[in-house]
């Protein structure tokens, strides 16, 4: 099963590689891994996906309150939660491409952002599936690069990560 | 008071209360070093490689329930260090490591003698520090101590770069600290232990499976007054050894890879099993399906949430320091005036003492030729059961644990976890300094007395009289024993060739030597080495059987019920 673990840590220098030192040691499965400071600078909010069976992702999240910068830890694939990824796809867009592009990313509701005789650069933000299906709607020969930040999720309402 | 970085160090420890420190000088912590010379509350001890270091803080700890302080130079004198700190990890010893690294400005630049220490240790550390500014050094050793002895132990590194020796600030040493991020599990749930409650009373076969955590909670007493209520029979894992009486009529031995038939068999056919601190070791139940395929309710105790349904299922997990769940526990059972149904547990005795029949620690006495085994019991009289015992690791160690009888805690040291060749010497100096006046024995072998035989000139040096026992059957016996179970008798590289005269080894160190071949000489032997040199270290070199195996033996990868017993041969 896949899960979105949700980690409140300090922000301090090793905190990530703890983390990541954790995953590969126990040999844990990381889909993707996002981590940015949050409104308290000292705070960092981390999302990862991961994908295993509920022994493992409950010694995961065991695992990772055990570790001393962990603040919290929750596995908001448990109950309702939002979660966005975005997405930076350069693409090449000549003659009938060009077009046939600028339509796909309305569909999608991307943005191009940066335009040059060849190519378009289509800003994508969604859940990952929404993202897979961009790339799997348009011409696999006509994608130059693709950069995705990975997941980040929160959850709905009342159900907080704070200190 | 404004003082140097080095000056910190020091007075943190002093603050500390730390009365030794084990370890080894280098260029990074000659500030440091320079400060110890300068005072004399805290003695260093002098070891002949860090490994030993490290070892000795950790039996120092091991020994007294203390946390064990080393301190290494960068570099090279970390990863030498590494072994005894994953050892320490392993077994979860509250230890302090301070490490010197390449000044600031420097880090990252490959300068001499630098490595990155806290990257190394990361995976084989509780925590670990880089302590960047000299204004963060008090408050860094502080939590540093903190975290090492709360919650479940283990050890704590803080990594100090030369130049902060010579920076200078404010010094104030805070009385206490907290971490927000570290809240460590205090009591155990009342709703989960009243459950607990329960089970036991409403058992027909009950068991307690006991582990280190008894050990390192200080926790002996209440795991017997618990036991003697519950009147159940009691196992021990290999580092939960004296925390229930080895020679209380309740006891079954240990369990596991080498348990005795009757613990396993307790195991086995348990209903009802009470795991106290331990882990559910895989040298401990054997094949987790075949552990599984039994059905019995079990409930854990433990500090360490993960520890719980790591390996096994639990029924009722609790989470909390072993002093206040037991304490609970008792409290609970003694206010529901009840009793485990004195029929079934009659009955359940009757199992027992049939397993116990089998004697699956009897051994075959040769008279031309010393069983390791003899020599084992022989130490356990001559010491009147009242030796800290270190060991290393293999044969020697298992014989150890399975003749010495530990009736009390914190008497018996050894690599249970990470399985440590090179404990025991430096573990016996360790466990001197921390109880002067009790006699120390370090059984080993000849393979492992010889991964840290240097320290023979700390123990001169500091006048440490270890006892060395040498179960010396010229192999690695251990896995000379597994070869000639599994791989066709292919002795593959077992056989230790070119052995030292370990009695002029002795001498030349300036210690007592001896060797002993012939069984009626062991007991004199003994008796030579605790009584006439007291005082002095001896090797006693003992010629043992080198076809000796330990039984009974769980396979790797089987059941616990299917042990191969000595007899079955």
């Amino acid at each position: 099963m896949r899960h979105l673990i949700s980690i409140l840590l300090e922000n301090e220098a090793g905190a990530l590689a703890r983390i990541s030192g954790l995953f590969s040691a126990r040999g844990y499965n990381i889909e993707s891994l996002t981590v940015a400071p949050t409104e308290d600078p000292s705070m960092s909010r981390m999302t990862i996906v991961s994908i295993g069976s509920d022994d493992v992702i409950e010694q995961i999240t065991k695992q990772l309150n055990k570790l001393i910068d962990v603040i919290k830890v929750v596995d908001l694939s448990e109950a309702a939660h939002v979660e966005r990824e975005l997405m930076l796809i350069k693409v090449r867009a000549v003659g009938k491409d060009r077009e046939e592009m600028k339509r796909m990313a309305d569909i999608f509701r991307g943005n191009i952002i940066d335009v040059t005789d060849s190519t378009y650069l289509v800003e994508l933000t969604g859940d990952s599936v929404k993202l897979d299906a961009f790339i799997g709607a348009i011409d696999n020969d006509l994608i130059l690069e693709t950069v995705r930040t990975g997941v980040c999720g929160v959850g709905r309402g009342d159900r907080i990560l704070k200190a | 008071m404004v003082l140097t970085g080095a000056e910190i160090v020091i007075r943190c420890l002093q603050e500390e209360k730390v009365e030794y420190i084990f370890g080894y000088p280098g260029g990074s912590v000659l500030h440091i070093y320079d400060e110890l010379f300068k005072q004399d509350k805290i003695k260093h001890i002098l070891v002949r490689h860090e490994q030993a270091a490290v070892h000795a803080a950790d039996a120092y700890s091991r020994s007294s329930h203390k946390v064990g302080v080393c301190m290494v130079t960068s570099g090279p004198g970390v990863t030498n260090a590494v072994t005894g700190i994953a050892t320490a990890y392993t077994d979860s010893i509250p230890m302090v490591v301070i490490s010197g690294q390449a000044p600031t400005h420097m880090i990252g630049q490959d300068a001499f003698q630098e490595c990155d220490t806290v990257g190394i240790t990361r995976p084989c550390v509780k925590h670990n520090f880089l302590v960047k500014d000299v204004k963060d050094l008090a408050v860094t050793i502080k939590k540093a101590f903190y975290i090492a002895q709360s919650g479940r132990p283990g050890p704590v590194l803080v990594d100090v770069p030369k130049d902060l020796g010579v920076d200078k600030c404010e010094f104030d040493y805070p009385k206490s600290v907290t971490i927000r991020s570290y809240n460590p599990a205090t009591k155990g749930h009342s709703g989960q232990i009243k459950k607990a409650v329960q089970l036991l009373l409403e058992a027909k076969r009950p068991l307690i499976y006991a582990g280190g955590g008894i050990i390192l909670s200080n926790t002996a007493d209440r795991l017997t007054k618990l036991a003697h209520m519950l009147e159940v029979p009691v196992t021990n894992t290999l580092m939960g050894l004296g925390g229930f009486p080895a020679t209380d009529k309740q006891n079954l031995g240990m369990l596991g890879m080498h348990g005795t038939y009757e613990a396993n068999m307790a195991m086995q056919h348990a209903d009802v099993l009470l795991a106290i601190g331990a882990r559910f070791d895989d040298r401990v139940i054997g094949h987790p399906e075949d552990f599984a395929s039994v059905p019995r309710k079990i409930i854990h105790v433990d500090i360490d949430p993960s520890s719980i349904a790591k390996r096994v299922k639990v029924d009722v997990p609790i989470v909390g320091n072993l002093n206040e769940v037991l304490d609970e526990l008792i409290a609970q059972l003694k206010a529901s005036e009840g009793k485990v149904e004195p029929k079934a547990l009659a009955s359940w005795w009757k199992d027992i003492d049939g397993w116990r029949k089998k004697d699956s620690l009897k051994y075959k006495m040769g008279k031309e030729i010393i069983m390791p085994q003899y020599v084992i019991e022989k130490l356990y009289e001559v010491t009147g059961g009242e030796a800290i015992v270190t060991s290393d690791v293999g044969q020697h160690q298992m014989w150890a644990a399975q003749y010495y009888k530990f009736d009390k805690p914190r008497r018996w040291l050894n690599s249970g976890g990470l399985g440590t060749m090179g404990y025991g010497l430096p573990a016996a100096m360790g466990a001197i300094f921390a109880n002067p006046k009790t006699p120390v024995a370090c059984v080993t072998g000849e393979g492992s007395i010889q991964m840290n035989i240097q320290e023979m000139s700390t123990c001169k040096q500091f006048r440490l009289p270890v006892k060395i026992v040498n179960l010396n059957n010229r192999y690695l016996g251990m896995v000379r024993q597994w070869q000639e179970m599994f791989y066709g008798n292919r002795y593959s590289e077992s056989y230790v060739d070119a052995l030292p005269d370990f009695v002029k080894l002795a001498e030349a160190y300036g210690h007592v030597g001896m060797q002993i071949t012939k069984p009626a000489d062991v007991e004199p032997a003994l008796r030579e080495a605790f009584v006439k040199h007291k005082n002095e270290l001896v090797f006693l070199d003992f010629l043992t059987d080198p076809t000796a195996n330990v039984y009974p033996m769980v396979a790797n990868g089987k059941g616990l019920s299917e042990m191969v017993l000595a007899e079955d041969l």
